[in-house]
């Protein structure tokens, strides 16, 4: 072979190592460009929905107890026994279905200069309501201990059962604070009158 | 990096002698012979490690080695043999007999081949020594999979980093490989003209450039999600486990392509020398060999039937996965083919090839059936798999290196290997190897498990079978050894440069040894 047959050999060759080397280094980014690719073809199919849980949200199921042939007035009330403290739902009242899930939330503020430690207890109108009136979460199954000056939005989570009579339009909902006197913690005593309410009751 | 021509090869001589020679070559014989020397030490070590397990299963219970230590070793044997025996033998194959079949003087880059050799060693020497760090070695098993592969000590990262490094190796190699065969063939040489050896390692290389990087990214995000916060696979931190034995197998399943494609090409020179005629059908031969290559791109989870994937997906990569039969089917027709009505005569490689046919297509057979999604959620992870994947392996790969190593042994050492320990080597292989590995099948399909060093009472016999099978086979190959230090002393039949009757292409044009240069001038092909 000739001197300048075997330069342009070595170049040849030069050029088709610098091709076959970026196909590597292509190739060595296409392992990692997998990755969303995986992410993207799962959440494309549906398949492993852990992944992307918020991609699913539309997928999740539904609440199916909801008779939305119905609804009913539920009116909130705030009363305080004997207590120093402002108390107040921040809604006087909602439309709800029966079998919907609802939260909704009352303020309330200690306005003397010593933590006080009070306990809601619930009432219902009509009284026949009461029994079909499921509280998941709410203020009143705990005390409220506050500090001086201290104010609270507390939530209350319910549900209406579907089974609650036809002629029941309207609900009130009403919750009554007592001061627990003497008592400053949350500490429960059992029998005492902060032990927690009868669910629904 | 610089292209060495003939030139400056020339005005290397008289080069450093001893240790630094070998340090120091840039020669394609003298590396591909490094290349064979350490990956039959690799298969020395990987075998070490097999029989250790056969004899902790030689009896349910625990005799020989405790759990953690015998989760390591079915992990780095499989890494051992794949990485470190099975794959760099093939690329010592390919740089001593390529540039010899194409008329070419060495490789196109002498210096970058040096260098990928010598990666290997220091390579080895991280896998092997993480068995004795704190932790011992990796015991993910080969395939590495999350999340086992982020929990374990450092001797996973020393697994980690000595994959970076032979995958960089073999990038090097496979690179050097495309330019020799593409740039370097001799005149008149086409690619139509090509011996099948070059067109399957062509194929090969080119699988190795494209997937060895996707496993160097797999293991690189083993290694982030280890130690820099990172969650690929993490599934507190959003990742998937899942999403790793997509990665790895989307590089898994081209590599035992790369590990057999070569298989196949020595296979297609054996077969015709002895036979006495030649390949049936060389363009069906080319033809098939590229669409294994090319479906082997779309077969990957067939891997992972059972990691809960929709039956569409598992209907898809089950007719693909039975689609690659074809081609493969193809190639043993031809074999057959091109022995019907041969003047055959049974030398030691031809019986090694003739039994690679044999075993390896029981091998294929048992793949078929693994393919099929519905018996693979069966078989998946029981001693079955075992089998068939050394079927293939054993009994492909490393069979067709037998075979090569008996074809080209006058070649490089210009002694004709001895006839009575060759057959002696093949037939206690070729008996040993069944009485270990077709056992298994019948384990798997009783349900025992792999990877695990107890086992129910039930299996004890067949256990026992392979067992004294895997020793036996084991010391067999030490028969290899003896042939090769008898050839390469110089004692037994010299070699006349057309070492075999019935031998065609342009290796056996040149003298028997083959001279430290060839094709300094290019040949002319007609």
């Amino acid at each position: 072979m000739s001197a300048h047959a075997n330069r342009r050999l070595a170049a040849d060759n030069r050029r088709l190592l610098l091709r076959l080397a970026i196909s590597a280094v292509v190739m060595f980014g296409f392992g990692f460009l997998l990755v969303p690719f995986y992410e993207k073809i799962c959440e494309v199919t549906g398949i492993n929905n852990f992944l992307r849980p918020e991609a699913e949200q539309g997928a999740r199921a539904v609440n199916t107890q909801v008779d939305a042939s119905r609804s009913i007035l539920v009116q909130f009330d705030a009363n305080l026994h004997d207590l120093p403290w402002r108390f107040q739902p921040l809604q006087r009242s909602i439309e709800v279905h029966p079998g919907q899930l609802v939260q909704v939330e009352y303020e309330v503020s200690n306005t003397r200069d010593v933590p006080v430690t009070g306990q809601a207890v619930p009432s219902y109108g009509p009284q026949v309501a009461g029994r079909h009136f499921n509280k998941l979460d709410c203020f009143c199954f705990a005390q409220q201990t506050l500090a001086p000056g201290e104010r609270r939005v507390m939530p209350v989570v319910f549900v209406i059962d579907p089974a609650l009579p036809e002629e029941v339009t309207v609900i009130t909902l009403s919750y009554t604070f007592f001061e627990l006197q003497g008592r400053n913690t949350t500490a429960a005593v059992p029998g005492s009158a902060a032990a927690a309410p009868v669910p629904g009751g | 990096m610089a292209a060495v021509t003939h030139d400056q090869i020339q005005a290397h001589h008289p080069g450093p002698t001893g240790l630094m020679r070998w340090l120091t070559t840039t020669n394609h014989k003298d590396i591909g012979t490094l290349y064979m020397i350490f990956s039959f030490i690799m298969f020395l070590s990987g075998g070490v490690m097999a029989l250790t397990i056969r004899a902790e299963l030689f009896q349910p219970g625990l005799q020989v080695v405790q759990p953690e230590f015998f989760n390591q070793l079915t992990t780095m044997h499989g890494l051992v043999m794949v990485f470190g025996a099975i794959m760099p033998a093939f690329v010592g194959f390919a740089n001593w007999m390529i540039p010899l079949m194409i008329g070419a003087s060495d490789m196109a880059f002498a210096r970058m081949n040096n260098w990928s050799f010598w990666l290997l060693p220091p390579a080895a020497i991280l896998l092997l020594g993480s068995f004795f760090v704190p932790g011992g070695a990796s015991a993910a098993g080969w395939t590495l999979y999350a999340p086992l592969s982020v929990q374990m000590g450092m001797g996973m990262d020393m697994a980690i980093f000595a994959i970076h490094i032979m995958g960089i190796s073999s990038i090097m190699g496979a690179i050097n490989i495309v330019v020799t065969v593409l740039n370097m063939r001799a005149p008149g040489m086409t690619l139509m003209k090509m011996p099948m050896f070059c067109w399957t390692w062509l194929i090969t290389a080119y699988l190795l450039i494209a997937v060895m990087p996707v496993l160097a990214g797999a293991v690189t995000m083993i290694l982030t999600d280890r130690h820099f916060g990172t969650s690929f696979f993490n599934a507190a931190g959003g990742g998937d486990p899942v999403m790793y034995q997509h990665i790895f197998w989307f590089f898994g399943h081209p590599e035992v392509y790369i590990m057999i494609l070569p298989a196949f090409g020595i296979v297609s020179h054996i077969i015709p020398a002895f036979a006495r005629k030649p390949l049936f059908g060389y363009a069906s031969m080319v033809y098939a060999t590229a669409s294994i290559a090319i479906l082997s791109f779309a077969v990957w989870a067939h891997h992972m039937f059972a990691t809960g994937m929709p039956a569409a997906g598992q209907l898809f990569f089950m007719y693909a996965t039975m689609l690659i039969a074809v081609p493969t089917g193809v190639k043993v027709f031809n074999w057959v083919a091109t022995m019907w009505r041969g003047a055959m005569s049974f030398e030691t490689p031809m019986l090694w090839a003739t039994g690679f046919i044999f075993v390896f297509t029981i091998g294929g057979f048992t793949g078929l059936i693994c393919a099929i999604a519905p018996i693979d959620i069966q078989v998946q992870d029981t001693y079955y798999v075992v089998a068939h994947f050394h079927y293939v392996l054993v009994a492909g790969s490393l069979f067709a290196l037998f075979a090569a190593a008996y074809y080209w042994l006058p070649k490089w050492t210009g002694r004709m290997p001895s006839e009575r320990l060759g057959k002696l080597h093949f037939w206690c292989s070729m008996v040993f190897f069944n009485i270990t590995f077709f056992p298994m099948h019948f384990l798997g399909l009783a349900g025992m498990p792999r990877r695990i060093p107890d086992y129910a009472l039930q299996f004890a016999d067949f256990n026992a079978m392979a067992s004294v099978g895997a020793f036996g086979f084991g010391l067999s190959q030490l028969i290899f050894i003896a042939v090769v230090l008898k050839c390469a002393r110089g004692s037994g039949e010299r070699a006349a440069a057309r070492a075999w009757e019935g031998a065609e292409g342009l290796e056996w044009t040149v003298p028997s040894p083959a001279p430290h240069h060839t094709f300094e001038e290019a040949p002319v092909v007609k």
